[in-house]
């Protein structure tokens, strides 16, 4: 941990995680050793499908994410919980490819995928829903819909998204940024399930929708998580986050400081956000 | 009366070569983030091979509509494959000072070959002469190049809406990082629409040919308005660039007409008042931060 410490460039943000990290290690000596390590999820709960190992990344100079390890199983909902400039969104385009200054393995399946492009990444089973959202305004709702290319045969048919999303069936013709923000974030959902990928990166999904919409995306992603679909959800939403997820990773200042099955944040919850800043 | 109508046609016949050739810079533009500037050099180069296809091998001009788009995509793709491509991953600027270079080198390599004088290439037998409506007498071959023009605007409006690689083509113009992200190969589809986006250049210039003095150095005007109709229709917008086309070809032959001292400030005139009123052109997206 020190040696990590040592690379900070930010002082203050180092000084708060030492605190947090020195409480924590006197609460364990305290006796109540029981959070951390039932708190800990193991990590052999089956092959992961996405497996990051010791990722860490730059912009120029400038590094955002240190050793990060992270890994999500089929089936599974894993979160990436951290104040604005954790890195969250860095991370997820790096597994996506997009973003190239990186060091450390991406694998899917076991398989690395070393420096392949964003185009064959997406072809091999990840499905990226940025936070914008990333509908195309030139393109019809269905043509959006049917711009990539199907993945994998558990892709969902278009009887089947139109049947989950009967907004879209009937807005087919719209230009796709004549959505409103809850619709399009299901537009967007909708298009990489028709693709059939396999693990999910959500980037904020809930941002700026309404409870009940929100609450919809929730309802959508227990189903794909059903079909053994992986989700791996940045959020800043925490009640959101706590209904989907299975196990959350804590992320400040570009480095994993705590790993935790839902239970454990949920027990832990307001503690965590106020050591996060969030 | 008569003369405004024979106007009108003059401008929407100069639209037709300006919307052509637009629209190939802004497929261009839209897929691979390039501005090229060389365009006006391709327009030339087309109206040149037309020309020389005439004079050394006798074929005419409806060969020359068919052979030199083929030419020149064929020019486009080895343009893209030998320079173009090294210099995409940095800034646009590269590109553009590239393409920059390219046209002083093909103007210079014409006026080497062919000197300084214009060309000879007459007006299609068939599509020569006037045709008398009511009491307005029109040029024919204006008619034609003006429908044609009309007719290939169409068919690739067509192909970007009614196919996948027109679907392809929209979502990468858009944003091209996200269209990757989406298990699209945006890179297959690079050469080819640069190909294609010459190729319209080539063909305009053949449309021209006819009518246009055959120099080197016409395309060094031309590429200076066509930057004009990119910006007024917005650039990267396929729609904007053939509708700005016709509307600055109008606009230049309305001026040419009636205040030839200003006929070439009217369209930056026009240009200037686009940007105040809409910085990013008629149909142009609004910038997202």
């Amino acid at each position: 941990m020190s040696e990590r410490m040592s690379e900070r460039t930010d002082e203050q943000s180092a000084e708060r995680t030492a605190e947090w990290t020195a409480e924590r290690a006197s609460d364990a000596a305290g006796g109540q050793a029981a959070t951390a390590p039932s708190g800990q999820p193991a990590d052999d709960a089956g092959p992961a499908l996405l497996s990051v190992t010791d990722l860490s990344a730059w912009y120029g100079e400038a590094r955002v994410l240190t050793d990060v390890s992270v890994t999500v199983a089929p089936g599974e909902v894993a979160t990436l919980v951290g104040r604005n400039g954790a890195g969250k969104t860095t991370l997820l385009r790096s597994v996506m490819g997009l973003h190239k200054q990186v060091k450390g393995a991406v694998a899917l399946d076991g398989r690395d995928l070393g420096r392949r492009s964003p185009d064959a990444r997406a072809r091999a089973g990840i499905g990226w829903v940025p936070d914008d959202r990333g509908i195309y305004a030139s393109l019809s709702v269905e043509e959006n819909l049917l711009l990539p290319p199907v993945v994998h045969d558990s892709a969902w048919s278009m009887e089947k998204v139109y049947d989950h999303f009967p907004v879209l069936a009937e807005r087919r013709d719209f230009p796709g940024t004549k959505l409103s923000g809850g619709e399009q974030q299901m537009l967007a959902m909708a298009r990489v399930l028709r693709m059939g990928s396999r693990l999910l990166l959500l980037d904020e999904p809930s941002e700026g929708l309404a409870p009940v919409i929100v609450q919809r995306i929730g309802e959508i992603i227990r189903e794909i998580k059903a079909q053994g679909v992986g989700v791996l959800l940045v959020e800043q939403n925490v009640t959101f986050a706590r209904s989907v997820a299975d196990r959350h990773y804590l992320l400040a200042q570009g480095q994993v400081v705590e790993h935790l099955s839902n239970d454990a944040f949920a027990a832990r919850e307001s503690e965590l956000l106020t050591h996060l800043g969030m | 009366m008569s003369e405004f109508i024979q106007y009108t046609l003059q401008g929407l016949a100069a639209g037709g070569f300006y919307a052509l050739s637009a629209l190939g810079l802004a497929v261009i533009f839209g897929v691979l983030g390039v501005v090229n500037f060389s365009h006006g050099a391709c327009y030339m180069l087309g109206a040149v091979i037309a020309a020389v296809l005439l004079a050394e091998l006798s074929l005419g001009f409806w060969v020359a509509l068919v052979v030199v788009p083929v030419v020149m995509f064929g020019f486009g793709v080895l343009m893209e494959r030998l320079l173009v491509q090294w210099l995409l991953a940095l800034d646009p600027l590269y590109n553009f000072l590239l393409t920059f270079g390219l046209t002083l080198i093909l103007v210079e390599a014409v006026k080497l070959r062919y000197g300084v004088s214009g060309l000879p290439y007459e007006i299609p037998a068939g599509l020569g002469g006037q045709v008398t409506v009511g009491s307005v007498n029109l040029s024919v071959y204006a008619i034609f190049a003006c429908v044609f023009s009309v007719v290939v605007c169409i068919a690739v409006g067509l192909l970007m809406t009614r196919t996948r690689i027109g679907m392809i083509v929209r979502a990468a113009t858009e944003d091209a990082g996200r269209t990757r992200a989406l298990g699209i190969n945006v890179g297959r589809w690079v050469t080819p629409v640069f190909g294609f986006g010459i190729a319209l250049a080539g063909l305009a210039g053949v449309l021209a040919a006819p009518t246009r003095a055959i120099t080197a150095e016409m395309g060094s005007n031309f590429i200076i308005i066509l930057f004009a109709v990119v910006v007024i229709g917005g650039l990267g917008s396929i729609l904007g660039a053939v509708v700005a086309g016709f509307l600055v070809g109008l606009v230049e032959a309305y001026g040419v007409a009636y205040a030839p001292a200003y006929a070439q400030i009217v369209i930056f005139v026009l240009m200037a008042a686009v940007i105040l009123v809409r910085p990013s052109g008629l149909f142009g997206r609004e910038e997202v931060a």
